[in-house]
């Protein structure tokens, strides 16, 4: 059945193929002319210049009549096609659809109920105005039709008729109509007329104003509905489960028993063969499973969720992914989901990138005191594997498990220094990073490997891996030898490194001098010289300012400031709010779901409806009520030792720094945790050290500070985040930002 | 839910193009041609820009995509796209460009069947190929009659089955087929074994049979027979065709079902608990220097002499700057091929107990670079009939119907490897 589109000078055969006696030759000519059309049309998709198409492919609206004249016909073949041509044809030439209006309404009469329900879903398809009015009817006998195959297309027409014009199904009662069609016998009429009932709520709820705060109430769920649900779920086509469990995931249970029953009623639907029924079954679970209290059937229904999980593994590719990244969301509500499952996610070698990261990151949430060794060696493994990506990713993967699990941090450790040894730039630069992060975690514990890591010093270029090198060598500096060297190598170069490596550089030189004071003077009064004078970044320039201030005035207090203790860090089991988690939980199998992002926030239905623009702001309220409380905590501080300098008399910047490194705020603001206190503090700083340098009496001009955040010192401190936080929050955020 | 469907070729032409709904252009593959097909760097199967979300699959150069604006169902949409697949061959053997251009009015017809609105319809390709033909169907008094009977089938509660099914011989083939993925670490420790299974079956029984299936399911065979029975399986899980009834499986793991007429997948399982691997691999790799590589690899059939294995196809990996390789086999042959880096040696039969060796040397140019060379693992694919890794065995195939007729069952046992048997060096 090859079809040749028609060539120019070919309409005139066409035309006469159309009306050959012949039903074979007929069929033919209307393959040709959708193939025309269909050819025609793509030409114009792809805008390639006009005469070209106009060539290649003819005209064939001219021949309108002489397809339309091939609809009355007993053949069902040849009707398919003229209305395939007709689907397509609708769009472009509106009106001279409506002369086909007449065979549609015939149709949908006829007593082969196949044609009926073709003539109703391509009417539905045709989207011109003057062919719906003509719909009604049809689909009022198509509603009440004793076929089932035509009352399920019927239902979904009801639906295309909303989204063209709403009113119509209005006024036509269409609505109760489908309502009364949920208690139809037919499972598959009840599993469309839920997802046309599903659609028109959909498009209604988002097109509500948002200033009216009534629910259109087109499709509510009652327990009378719910039990129709149930019955039909066990009967009906793959597709039509997906429908019903959505649905299902909409109500809202009377009672904990009642929950109790939804669940134990979706829980066989894990053994299906399709995954999207899995997934959406999985859905509902998680969403009901929260009223129910009875211990023994919770844990039951999770130890039921673990093997049909483990099985979309072996589904094609995408469907894993969609799998891993569900997975991944519900491990971090239920950690104990697949606790001995985790060789099941070893990576593959030809699985595709995007299946191996997320397998990694499902790995390292398993991890385990029991099963940690033969995670370290896979992910050894792995980092000789060939995609740069990954392997970064595998060794980003080890660091994670050293800090999670402390018993295992020495095998990581040992695993690292083997990759260093392999010498590959890339492999050798992520491990240093990865290193920094576990001495964060665990201080003066590996201290031996030091020696290896300065080795390479030369092996690294990227400016995150020579940071965590200068933040190693300067923060042991009182245990390396020849620490001043290695820094000194850094000093030399110090304006072409980028303003991370110089500001670490400064802030190492200047821990190396308060702990080796003797030997480096030189070095540090070279650095701060460059870094002064001859650097263009603010935030180099200031920090430099600082240091000098703090060393020249009271190396006690700079020890206090610069060698303060930091807390160790930390990876979160979450890696999105605990409100959002329990959103997207019930949003299991979704896009959201796979982004783990809120649907709002890839989702536009026009305009955002009430409901979602509430819940948004509760949310982003209880967020910002939390930052308040942090901010009111740190204030309070600040405001302290406003108050103090103000009354001592006599405050200096250097005694606000004193004061500084005692608080909790300042402990925050060295280790880098919080955010937007953050910038406040430190436009104090850096106001406070312009003043110290120019203005002469600092009590004159710390009030103004101390009142509005938003003078102009803000300008040195503000902008660019500050440096020292900047360095130490760096890191903590790609362990976490692995995706 | 789905708004449109397309199918691209390589060069990112639209072949196929259908909007379900009113909320896109046809230009919307515009976007796509740009965002996907023409960049090379694509690393996840779902982009979204804006508020549209873009979903492809590849098949044979294809790329079958599906457009949506709303939070789908994502694992639907995939699940779609590889339904139409396999419709699309079932249809017509090869899905490609050529195919697709070819039988361009037969897969309109077609997908305007299995999704109406974006809403995922009857999909099963028996009751398909009832109502979508090549061959023309006429609409007359008795066609409508036969068109009544079609449509109750395909909404029914039995939508893959029709009622009037009669054969003179009744027969049911079981094929089960497992699948072994295995991966072995360097030291030869199993890292991970688990085999995918799937029982095939083809039932050309007459009428409405009422099937029951029996497995040396471990958890029936403890509860019949309390202690003993050592050969029983732990299935870790199992998924069922939509005919197989979910509740009766849930409550007393009876797989009970009214099969569909013709060839149909029944079961999938899962097992991870003592798999058999019917081949066992043992390399020794040797890099000499920088200039040489040494290869000895033992191949030893591990089960009964009266079976063998077969289509063995072992894919030995070479360095990048490998310039030849000297290959000794005593069974099969061997070959280099320096477009994959591989070494591709086949053996056409291994008797079980059976030992296969090769041994060669790979020459190798130097290079400036000093990367490391990765290892690849060694990939094995083989059949070998008659044999489960699992251990699973069909215990009895049941069929009752009205007119009790005699049935004739037919079990085979494939287990084969394909792409995931790999062994690290």
């Amino acid at each position: 059945m090859c079809i040749r589109a028609p060539r120019k000078g070919e309409n005139y055969e066409l035309s006469v193929d159309l009306n050959s006696e012949y039903r074979d030759k007929r069929k033919d000519a209307i393959k040709r002319v959708i193939a025309s059309y269909d050819r025609r049309q793509r030409c114009c998709d792809f805008s390639l210049d006009l005469p070209t198409v106009l060539n290649t492919s003819l005209d064939v609206s001219g021949l309108f009549p002489d397809v339309l004249k091939n609809m009355q016909t007993d053949d069902l073949e040849q009707k398919k096609l003229v209305y395939l041509y007709l689907m397509n044809y609708a769009k472009t030439q509106p009106e001279l659809v409506i002369l086909a209006v007449n065979t549609f309404v015939k149709d949908s009469e006829d007593p082969n109920p196949l044609v009926r329900a073709l003539a109703i879903r391509t009417m539905g398809c045709l989207r011109a105005e003057k062919i719906i009015d003509y719909l009604c009817d049809p689909l009022q006998r198509a509603l009440r039709d004793d076929n089932p195959y035509v009352r399920k297309t019927a239902a979904l027409c009801v639906a295309k008729l909303y989204d063209l014009k709403p009113e119509l199904v209005i006024e036509n009662g269409f609505l109760d109509q489908l309502r009364d069609m949920i208690s139809d016998s037919n499972p598959m009429v009840v599993a469309n007329t839920v997802a046309a009932l599903t659609d028109i709520h959909i498009s209604a709820t988002s097109n509500q104003p948002s200033d009216s705060t009534s629910d259109p109430a087109i499709f509510v769920i009652t327990s009378a509905i719910l039990n129709k649900l149930l019955i039909a779920l066990n009967e009906c086509s793959e597709w039509g489960r997906v429908a019903v469990l959505n649905a299902l995931a909409r109500y809202d249970a009377q009672d904990d028993k009642e929950s109790e029953h939804i669940c134990e009623r979706v829980v066989p639907q894990f053994q299906h063969v399709n995954g999207s029924v899995v997934l959406a079954a999985m859905k509902v679970i998680m969403i009901h499973i929260r009223n129910v209290r009875r211990d023994d059937l919770v844990k039951q229904l999770i130890r039921k969720m673990a093997p049909p999980l483990v099985t979309l593994l072996s589904s094609p590719p995408e469907v894993q992914w969609v799998a891993l990244r569900n997975i991944n969301l519900l491990l971090q509500k239920r950690s104990d989901l697949l606790s001995n499952e985790m060789r099941v996610f070893f990576c593959k070698y030809n699985d595709p990138l995007y299946v191996k990261i997320e397998k990694l990151d499902i790995m390292v949430r398993l991890a385990s005191d029991s099963n940690v060794d033969a995670l370290l060696s896979e992910l050894k493994e792995y980092s000789s594997e060939v995609d740069v990506d990954f392997v970064r990713k595998s060794i980003k993967a080890i660091g994670q498990t050293a800090i999670s699990i402390e018993s295992a941090a020495e095998r990581c450790v040992n695993v690292l220094l083997e990759l260093i040894n392999t010498r590959v730039s890339y492999v050798v630069q992520e491990a240093v990073v990865v290193m920094k992060d576990i001495f964060r975690k665990y201080p003066s514990t590996y201290e031996g490997v030091i020696p290896t890591l300065c080795a390479n010093l030369e092996e690294l270029d990227e400016p995150e891996a020579k940071t965590s090198l200068i933040w190693i060598i300067g923060e042991y500096a009182d245990k390396i030898d020849n620490a001043d060297e290695l820094l000194g190598i850094f000093v030399d170069s110090f304006i072409e490194e980028s303003y991370q490596v110089q500001l670490q550089t400064l802030t190492a030189v200047v821990k190396l001098f308060l702990k080796k004071p003797d030997s480096s003077q030189g070095v540090v009064q070279r650095v701060l010289n460059t870094a002064t004078k001859d650097c263009d970044s603010p935030d180099v320039r200031d920090r430099a300012y600082i240091y000098w201030r703090l060393l020249s005035t009271d190396p006690g207090a700079a020890k206090a400031v610069v060698l303060a203790h930091r807390p160790p860090i930390s990876i979160p089991r979450t890696t999105v709010s605990p409100a959002l988690l329990e959103e997207l939980l019930g949003e299991i199998s979704s896009l959201a779901s796979v982004y783990h992002k809120p649907a709002q926030t890839f989702v536009g239905h026009g305009r955002v409806g009430a409901d979602s623009v509430h819940k948004g702001s509760e949310i982003s309220d209880a967020q910002k009520a939390l930052q308040t409380v942090v901010a009111g905590q740190q204030a309070e501080n600040l405001l302290d030792f406003g108050d103090d300098s103000a009354q001592d008399g006599q405050p200096s910047g250097l005694a606000a720094t004193q004061i500084l490194p005692s608080t909790p705020a300042a402990a925050n603001f060295l280790s880098g945790t919080s955010a937007n206190p953050l910038d406040d503090l430190v436009s104090i700083f850096g106001g406070m050290e312009t003043m110290g340098m120019g203005a002469g009496s600092p009590s004159a001009a710390l009030s103004p500070t101390m009142t509005s955040m938003s003078s102009p010192f803000e300008g040195f401190g503000g902008p660019a985040p500050p440096s020292q936080p900047a360095q130490n929050a760096q890191p903590q955020e790609d362990l976490l930002g692995l995706f | 839910m789905i708004s449109a469907f397309f199918i691209f070729n390589q060069k990112g032409e639209v072949l196929i193009s259908r909007l379900y709904r009113t909320d896109f252009k046809r230009s919307i593959a515009d976007v796509f041609r740009i965002q996907v097909v023409s960049n090379s760097d694509v690393r996840s199967p779902i982009i979204t820009l804006g508020s549209t979300s873009f979903f492809h699959v590849r098949v044979n150069n294809l790329y079958v995509v599906c457009v949506t604006k709303t939070n789908v169902n994502a694992a639907l949409v995939f699940e779609f796209c590889y339904r139409f697949i396999s419709i699309a061959k079932s249809y017509f053997g090869k899905v490609d460009e050529e195919s697709v251009k070819n039988n361009f009015v037969l897969i309109y017809e077609l997908i305007d069947e299995i999704s109406d609105y974006g809403y995922p319809q009857n999909s099963e390709i028996d009751t398909l190929k009832s109502y979508i033909t090549t061959e023309s169907v006429i609409s007359s008094a008795i066609a409508a009659e036969e068109s009544s009977k079609i449509t109750t089938q395909a909404t029914g509660a039995t939508s893959w089955r029709r009622g009037d099914v009669k054969y003179k011989k009744n027969e049911a083939f079981v094929d089960v087929v497992e699948t072994v993925n295995l991966s072995m670490s360097a030291k030869g420790t199993v890292l991970r074994a688990d085999v995918d299974g799937h029982i095939q079956m083809r039932a050309y029984l007459s009428g409405t049979p009422e099937c029951k299936f029996g497995l040396n399911d471990k958890l029936v065979i403890d509860k019949n027979s309390q202690g003993g029975a050592s050969d029983a399986v732990e299935l870790d899980d199992c998924r069922f065709h939509q005919c197989v009834r979910l509740n009766e499986f849930d409550t007393s793991r009876t797989i009970s079902f009214i099969p569909p007429d013709g060839e149909f997948e029944l079961m999938r399982y899962r097992s991870t608990s003592n798999v058999k691997l019917p081949l066992r691999v043992i390399p020794t790799v040797n890099e000499i220097g920088t200039t040489q590589v040494s290869y000895n690899i033992t191949v030893k059939a591990n089960f009964g002499t009266k079976l063998s294995a077969t289509n063995v196809v072992l894919r030995i990996p070479t360095p990048l700057n490998t310039t030849g390789v000297d290959c000794k086999v005593a069974n099969g042959k061997a070959k280099y091929v320096p477009a994959e880096n591989v070494v591709v040696w086949k053996i056409p039969r291994i008797q079980g107990g059976q030992e296969c060796t090769f041994s060669a040397t790979a020459g190798l140019t130097s290079t400036t670079t000093r990367q490391v060379w990765a290892r690849p693992p060694i990939d094995v694919d083989f059949e070998v009939l008659m044999l489960t890794a699992s251990g699973l065995i069909v215990r009895f195939l049941k069929v009752f119907e009205k007119s009790n007729y005699h049935s004739i069952k037919w079990v085979r046992y494939l287990t084969k490897a394909s792409g995931s048997y790999q062994i690290r060096f």
